[in-house]
Parts: C-alpha cells; structure tokens; sequence
C-alpha cells in the first residue's frame, strides 16, 4: 500500500495558523505512507495535476488530502484521482481548515490537532474498499413548489425545455405576492399587466398540470424517483363546474370574511374569487364565515350556482404524483404589525403594512385605486412611511435586512403624489438601500421630483391625537426630534419566512436557518442547489429579494433541473447499506428503523428471510447500521472497521 | 396564593414623598390577605445614583437587602416602586449571568447573596398572583364619574430582558386590574413615555415639558384622572402641574393617584386611610361621588326605568302626533 499526501495552505487560511511543513513531515514517518508533500491551493489546476504526477512518479494507489470540508471540494478530489486510475474512494478529506485553522490561533496546538486528524484520514484510507456506482433510469418531471412569480418562471422555463411540471400551490390562485402589488419600482410597470399574461400561459401550458389550493402532504423518494402526495384542499366548489362567472359571490349573505388577498384591508364574502385575474378564476368557500358551517343554515350560494357547483360535503383529497426533482418556490410573509405595539399596529386603524397601501393604490383593490383612511374613508394629505418596521432589529429576533422596502416605500411615496398631487409624504429610513440597476436614480426622484421627505432616524412611537397620528422620531442627521402629524402611516413591515417553511424543510430534507430561509448549498458558486441533489430553490423562500432576482432564480433552478434530465440515467451513489446475508439473522430490526423505507425483506432460495437494501433509495445515513445487533449490515465506505481505524489512529498514538 | 409569603420593600421614596402609596398598598395587600413581612434593617436600592458611578456599587447596595431577604428564607420580594425593582431585577440578572461580576459584587457584602430572591412589581403580584377575580370580590364602592388614564411610566414593564412582565410597550395590567374594580378605563397612547423622571433639578423644564404631554395627552383621551405606579411619576405629574400652568399658560387641574389608592376607595377605605390628603390636586370630587355597590346598582335600576318611562312617553307621543 502506498499512500499520499496533500497537505493544502490554502493561501494563509490554514498556512496561517497551521504549521503545514511540520504535518508533512510527522505523517511522512508513518509506515504505508509513501509520499507527502504541501502545496500552496491544492485544489488549483497545478495542484490537482500535481496529484496525478505523483500518483504516476510515485505509484500511489491511496490518495488523503488535507485542505478544506470535504463539503466543498471532496468531489473535486474524487475525479482528480479517478483520471489518474484509481477508485474514487481511494481517496480521503481532512479537514484542516474549518475544523482547525478557521477557529484556533494557537499554532502550536493547531498543528498537534492537524496531525492527529490526518493520521486518522490515513488509517481510514489504507481501510478503504473500492466502490463502483449503478446507473439507475429518472423520472424526467418536475414538481415546483408554489405559484409566485419565481415558482412560475421556474416551471415555464421547464415546460418550454420540454419537461412536464407539476405546479403546487396553497393558495386559491397562482400570482403570489407580486399579483398583490400596484406598480413595480423602477420601471412603475403595472404588476398585474405584466404578470397578468404569464399566469395565462403557466394555465395554458399543456406540460403545466397546476394544482391550486393544494399542499404538499408528503414527498419519499430520491433524485430522479420521488413520490409525491398532494393534499388537494376541499374549496366546496367542483372547479370542474365552476364557470367563474361570481353570481354566487354576489348574493353571498356573509360579507365579513377575512380577505387574504388584501391583507384584510376590508372584508369579504364568505365564498369568494380572490382577484379578477385569479387563475384558476375559481370560487371557494371560507368554512370560518360561512352560514352554512357556521349556523348550519342558508345555501344561497347552492340555489344561484347555474352549473350546480357548489358541494358542502367536499372533503380534501390526496393525490400522488411521481417526479424526478423539485423546485422549492414558497416565497415570504410579513411581519404582523401587531409585533410593533410602539408603533401601535393593529390597534389603530390608520397605521397599516406597505402591502396594505398596495391594495389601496390598486384600481382592482377594495377602494378601487382611490387612498383612503381606513378609519373614516377620507383622502389623507400627509403621509409618513417607515422603513425597516421590524427589519434590522435585533430585539424581535429579525437582525436582517428585508431587502426590497426602501425601493417599494419609494415608489409607494411617488404614487402618492400622484394619486393626491397636494398631499406631502415623509420616508423615515435608516439607510436608503438601492443597489440594483435604476434603483438608486428611482429613490432619488423620489426625493427631488416628487418632494419626498426623507427623514433619517427612526420612529419611536406612533400615537393618536384627534383625527391625526402623531409619528414621533429622530432626526439623526439634525440631531432633533420631530414629531409629524400624519393622516396615515405606513409601515414597512420585515420580511419573514413563512410559518411553515421549516415543516415543508423537514419533508424535503432540506436545511434552514435561524429565521426559516431555506440554505443554498453555496451562497457564492451554488445558490439554487440545496444540499439534497434533486431539490432546488428560487425566489425569496431564500431569502428577502425583489422580483428580478426571484425571476432570476426561478430561471436559474430551472435550467438546473433540464441539465440533470439531460441525462437519461443518474449514477447511484455506492455508499450505502450493504447486509451480509451469512451475518443476518433475518430480525428486520432494520427495517423498522430506516427512516427512508429503504430495506425490505428477502426470502433466500433456502427459505431464509434476510434484511435488503434498496440501493437507490437508502441515504446512507447509518441508522441501521447501529440497529443491527450482530453487525451484518455496514455502511459502504463507513464500515465498522474503518471508523475504528481512525479511532485507533487517534487514541494509539 | 395561599400561604405564600411575601417580603415587602417599601423603599424610600414610600417613606417620605410617597408615603400614600405604602399606606395604600398595606392597605389592599392586608384587604386582599396577601402575606407579607419588611426585612428588617433594610437599606436604600441604590437607586439612580448609584448606577450612573459603578454597576459593581450599584448591585452592591440592590442586593444587599435581597441577601438580608434571602436569610429570611423567602423567595419573592413584592416592590412598590420601579426604581428599586429594577435595581433589584438589575442585579439578579448580571449577578446571575456573570459569575466574577457576582463575586465582585459579593465582596462587598456583609452576608454573600446567592440569587435565589425574584423581584415582582406590587402591579404584578396583584395582577398574577391575586389575580382580577379575588380583586373584584373584594368590592364595596363604586365612584360613578371617575375615568382613568392609566399611566405605567417608562420602567415599570421595561426594558422587557429584566422586566419579565407584561407588554413593554403596551401594558394591560393596570388597565385590567383598574376595569376590574369597576373604574371606567380611557384608551391611553401614552401608557409608557417618560415623564422626565430625576431630571426634575437639573433641568425643570425639560421634566415640565414632557409631563406636560402626558398630561394633556390623558385630557384628550378624555380622563379626569391618571393612576400611576411609581413614585417619581406622581410626582411630577401631580406637583409640577401648577408650574406648568404658569409657564405654558395651561389649565390643568387633574388628580394623579396610585392605582392602590384607586383600589382602596372602591374597597370603602376613608380618604385619610388611603393618604389622599397627601395629593397636591385634590380628588376630593372622586370620594364626594363615591356610593356603596348597593346604593350604585338602586341608581342604575332607577335609570333604566327612567329610560322605559322615556320610551313609553315617546311611544305615546308618536301615537298622538303621527
């Protein structure tokens, strides 16, 4: 046996506290070491050719390089070494920089722990086995995960690339956030004009199956090969009949549903199309506020139906689709003002969210594109809007920026003049954040065409006088206080995530973070990967981002799944369950225990019952491996006797 | 409830400005059989002072008397006034989450504190432990045309880290424990704001300015009383109220009593019992109007049927000119 190996500097990451010629040369006297060397990025072109002349010079056959997380370059090394003819699992990580240089400053100490750990690496490579992956056939659809303005980017681009989509989302009609907003900043675009007509082809699209009102109730599988459960919520209207034609909302008795397309900025019925270009444009029931439900009595809406739609027994139902990958697109939601009380959100009625004023800006909105109080329904004239209500906050638990508020208040400010030319409005701000293309020109039209005042300092109370609210802040860059009387306040609320985003993580195997946006598997080089090959990510269930970089997104996720289904077989990965069959005992502990039902059991020729894996659905987590209670099955690549010789390696020295 | 024992720490301030409201919070605590015992030999809080020289001094005097109360082998200290909770709450936290800062803080001490005394606001053993249902029963009177602005000041509930109780930036419990003694209760914006608390000698007008603003604010939500919670806010609310009357050419003349006072008249104490006699604007008016609970519910029997007469009346004049 003859090893090799590659001690990295990695610039001054780990040369800076690691004393990288000092490990070379402790695990040069290592029996069955052959060759180690250092090299200043051993993951550059010469560094990786510096491998293979060595593998070559030297005749290694086992191959351990010491750099970063095997994270981020293990299968970068793996092909190194394949082209230079050896097995792919010939090869071992240590990681030596997040795990020593990254977190320690003592040197002395860095280097000992160095050592120890490529020592361990060693043992464990000289253990190695060769492994050999199967190809398997894929499932070449794809399921997109909510129907914003990112979901459906994202599942276009896959239609129009000749993949069928399966496009889920929960609520009533596809659009998302965007179908919600009046105009869009730069450009002051009319949102609905220009999403309006991608919502029509997403309906048309013949690769396009939508399920609307519908969740995901469960996912098993793998990439190329997941099943998907769809709970299709019951809506007490057969879509199939409903023409859409709004007779039933019309006569509805219930009129004080909560709206959930408007933010609740003022009711609505309790059977209800949510917008007029909703797609599917499809009635629904609210069981909340339905007489029906609620008291038991009325049918109105079962009598006017022409096509008889209406079915008060509905109950959800659970369809299956099969897919190969995913793209998640859930989106956001916002803060409740209600977590501001300094602000008095939720207790005044003219203090209300940015994407409440959207819907009174908008002609198709509840006051038909006319700003008026929500108290009294008069014209306000002064208009104070508040960035970052909420954002950058460490004291509710959201330090981030929301991303996209300075720009939409902006241009919420210039709309305003132009809805009420008299009327005067303030934006108190923090920093006035706009990177993007015409962004920073659009914030300062706002201020020197529009005669926005911009206040710098943030608002420390909202409270009522009169008719009037008094906004009290600072003026940080005068160094006063200023207390304006407005008639009406709007807060640009936080960013969140939304409130279920880490159940549906959960599902799909996917990580999050503190505050719920899902984790791409590089925030520089992989940014909609996530770490479960398969499962992609677009828009803002990422993170905050305005429309463009969801659009982005959704593109780029898409082009990302057309590239994996550009093969027609995937390569399995070999490190997986292995049960020796002359060990088991046939118990099936095993199989209760796999969290991804990937063992069965197997009657032999003799009548023997054993345990079985499914190499393409096991994850390789190891969870049988330690269920097991005579050691019969063994994780490739982990076996017991590998893991005990790093163990050895580490507590014989 | 039952059976807990309280130490009490008046304070200071409770034994000369705010004399009225320990007379008023033993007052109620006895009415309501609160159990509760003052340490002996207890020592000044610290108070503001102390903290604005050294946290290690400042503590240091906090947690002296929460070491006397911890001989005591009691567990829950009920404090009166903020400023000394906080320095109690103060001390706790630091105390407990920095264990050189407890040492320091220790060796200043006669008897070594080991944190095992929690501070609550006389509001929050009202509110949590007694609770609204015990407080309402205790009821005898009712004063028919008093409605209060309930004003916590700006530390009772914050910062919310030591606080622990209630919402800091819009508090309910006086409001509910007020609503509870059937006090008609005004929607107040400025439950929390400053009112200029120990700058009253350095600078006058600053304090008047901004008690000024709670004062006209709790007028325009249309009050005749404010109920407060700490002894420095009565004070300026209540005594400044003349000055600002002369410097801004304003009208002022609103009582501003402990919400414990305001609890002790609907429980029947006599003025004299409740300290009012110690307030600079008079609430003379709220104990002339004060009836029994019988008395109040014959009145309101006397006024629906004054309002069905009304009714009746109406009815048969529209009958005779249609």
């Amino acid at each position: 046996m003859r090893v090799g190996v590659f001690i990295c500097h990695c610039g001054n990451n780990i040369a800076g506290t690691v004393d990288v010629k000092a490990v070379a040369e402790a695990i040069r006297k290592i029996p069955g070491v052959a060759y180690a060397t250092t090299y200043m990025y051993t993951c550059s072109e010469p560094g990786q050719d510096e491998i293979k002349q060595a593998i070559k010079e030297h005749k290694l056959n086992r191959i351990v390089v010491a750099a970063c997380s095997p994270r981020m370059h293990e299968l970068t090394f793996r092909k190194t070494v394949e082209k230079a003819g050896l097995n792919r699992y010939y090869f071992e990580m240590a990681n030596i920089r997040e795990h020593i240089s990254w977190i320690g400053e003592d040197r002395k100490a860095n280097t000992k722990k160095a050592i120890d750990v490529v020592k361990m690496a060693v043992a464990k490579v000289m253990q190695d086995r060769p492994l050999y992956s199967s190809a398997f056939k894929i499932n070449k659809r794809v399921l997109v995960i909510g129907g914003g303005v990112a979901g459906m980017q994202a599942a276009l681009d896959c239609a129009d690339g000749g993949l069928e989509v399966v496009l889920v989302e929960k609520s009533p009609s596809i659009g998302g956030m965007m179908s919600r907003l009046d105009k869009t900043f730069p450009t002051i675009d009319c949102s609905i004009c220009i999403l309006g007509p991608k919502m029509v082809d997403v309906a048309q699209h013949d690769k396009i199956k939508l399920y609307a009102y519908s969740e995901i109730d469960d996912i098993k599988g793998y990439v190329g090969n997941y099943q998907i459960k769809i709970r299709k919520k019951a809506t007490y209207v057969d879509w199939t009949k409903c023409t859409g034609c709004g007779a039933c909302m019309e006569k509805c008795p219930s009129r004080n549903a909560y709206d959930y397309f408007n933010f609740g900025v003022a009711p609505t019925k309790a059977i209800n199309i949510p917008f007029p270009q909703a797609i599917p444009k499809k009635a629904k029931i609210d069981p909340n506020y339905c007489r029906h439900f609620t008291k038991g009595k009325c049918g109105v809406c079962a009598k006017i139906c022409p096509t008889k739609a209406i079915n008060y027994e509905m109950q959800d139902e659970i369809v299956t689709e099969e897919v190969g990958a995913i793209i998640v697109a859930t989106g956001y939601s916002l803060l409740d003002p209600e977590k501001l009380p300094e602000y008095g959100g939720g207790r005044y009625p003219d203090v209300i969210s940015g994407i409440q004023y959207e819907r009174l800006l908008n002609a198709s909105g509840p006051t038909a594109g006319h700003i008026l109080r929500p108290s009294d329904h008069t014209e306000p004239k002064t208009i104070v809007f508040v960035s970052c209500a909420g954002s950058r906050d460490k004291s509710i638990g959201i330090p981030y920026c929301s991303n996209f508020c300075c720009m939409y208040l902006a241009k919420q400010a210039i709309l305003t003049k132009d809805h009420i030319p008299d009327s005067q409005s303030y934006v108190f701000y923090m920093d006035i954040r706009s990177p993007g293309k015409g962004y920073d020109e659009f914030t300062r039209r706002a201020q020197e065409d529009y005669g926005v005042k911009y206040i710098r300092g943030r608002v420390s109370r909202i409270y009522p006088k009169g008719k009037k609210m008094v906004v009290k802040g600072v003026d940080t860059l005068l160094g006063s206080q200023v207390e304006i009387e407005a008639d009406l306040v709007v807060l640009g609320t936080a960013v969140l995530s939304n409130p279920d985003a880490a159940h549906l993580a959960e599902k799909l195997h996917i990580s999050y973070d503190t505050f719920g946006f899902y984790v791409e598997s590089h925030p520089k080089l992989r940014p909609v990967e996530t770490n479960t090959s398969g499962v992609f990510l677009a828009g803002a269930c990422q993170g905050p981002k305005d429309i463009p970089a969801s659009v982005g997104q959704g593109s780029a996720a898409a082009s990302k799944v057309l590239a994996l289904f550009s093969k027609d077989m995937l390569e399995s990965d070999p490190a997986v369950a292995k049960v020796d069959i002359n060990k088991c005992i046939g118990c099936l502990k095993c199989v209760k225990t796999c969290p991804f039902q990937a063992i069965k059991d197997k009657e032999l020729r003799d009548g023997r019952i054993v345990a079985d894996v499914i190499e393409t659905v096991c994850a390789g987590c190891g969870v049988c491996t330690s269920t097991c209670p005579c050691g019969a099955i063994q994780l490739q690549h982990f076996t017991d006797n590998q893991l005990l010789a790093e163990v050895n390696a580490l507590c014989l020295a | 409830m039952a059976n807990k024992r309280y130490a009490y720490y008046s304070g200071c301030s409770l034994e000369g400005t705010a004399l009225e409201y320990d007379k008023s919070v033993r007052l109620i605590f006895d009415a309501l059989g609160v159990d509760y015992i003052e340490p002996e030999d207890w020592s000044c809080c610290g108070s503001t002072p102390a903290h604005t020289i050294d946290h290690v001094f400042a503590s240091a005097l906090a947690a002296r008397n929460l070491s006397i109360i911890e001989k005591m082998g009691l567990d829950t200290v009920a404090v009166p006034c903020p400023a000394c909770l906080m320095a109690f709450k103060k001390a706790q936290y630091f105390m407990e989450k920095d264990e050189t800062f407890k040492e320091k803080v220790n060796e200043l001490l006669d008897e070594k504190y080991n944190c095992r005394v929690y501070a609550k606001s006389t509001l929050q053993v009202l509110y949590e432990d007694v609770g609204l249902d015990e407080i309402t029963k205790r009821v005898t009177h009712v004063i028919p045309d008093m409605k209060v602005a309930p004003y916590y000041g700006c530390i009772t509930n914050r910062p919310p880290k030591l606080a622990q109780f209630d919402d800091p930036e819009n508090p309910i419990s006086m409001d509910k424990i007020l609503s509870a003694i059937g006090v008609e209760v005004c929607d107040f914006a400025f439950k929390v704001e400053c009112c200029g608390a120990a700058f009253g000698v350095p600078k006058k007008d600053m304090v008047n300015r901004l008690s000024a603003k709670v004062i006209s604010m709790a007028i325009d939500a249309g009050a005749n009383c404010i109920a407060v919670a700490c002894p420095l806010c009565q004070q300026n609310l209540d005594l400044r109220q003349e000055q600002i009357n002369k410097t801004t050419g304003s009208n002022f003349n609103i009582p501003v009593l402990y919400f414990t006072q305001i609890v002790g008249l609907a429980y029947g104490y006599s003025p004299k019992e409740l300290g009012l006699d110690k307030l600079i604007v008079s609430a003379d008016n709220f104990v002339r109007s004060r009836i029994t609970k019988e008395q109040y519910e014959q009145l309101k029997q006397e006024q629906e049927k004054g309002k069905e007469k009304d009714v009746k009346k109406q009815e048969i004049q529209e009958k005779e000119n249609p």
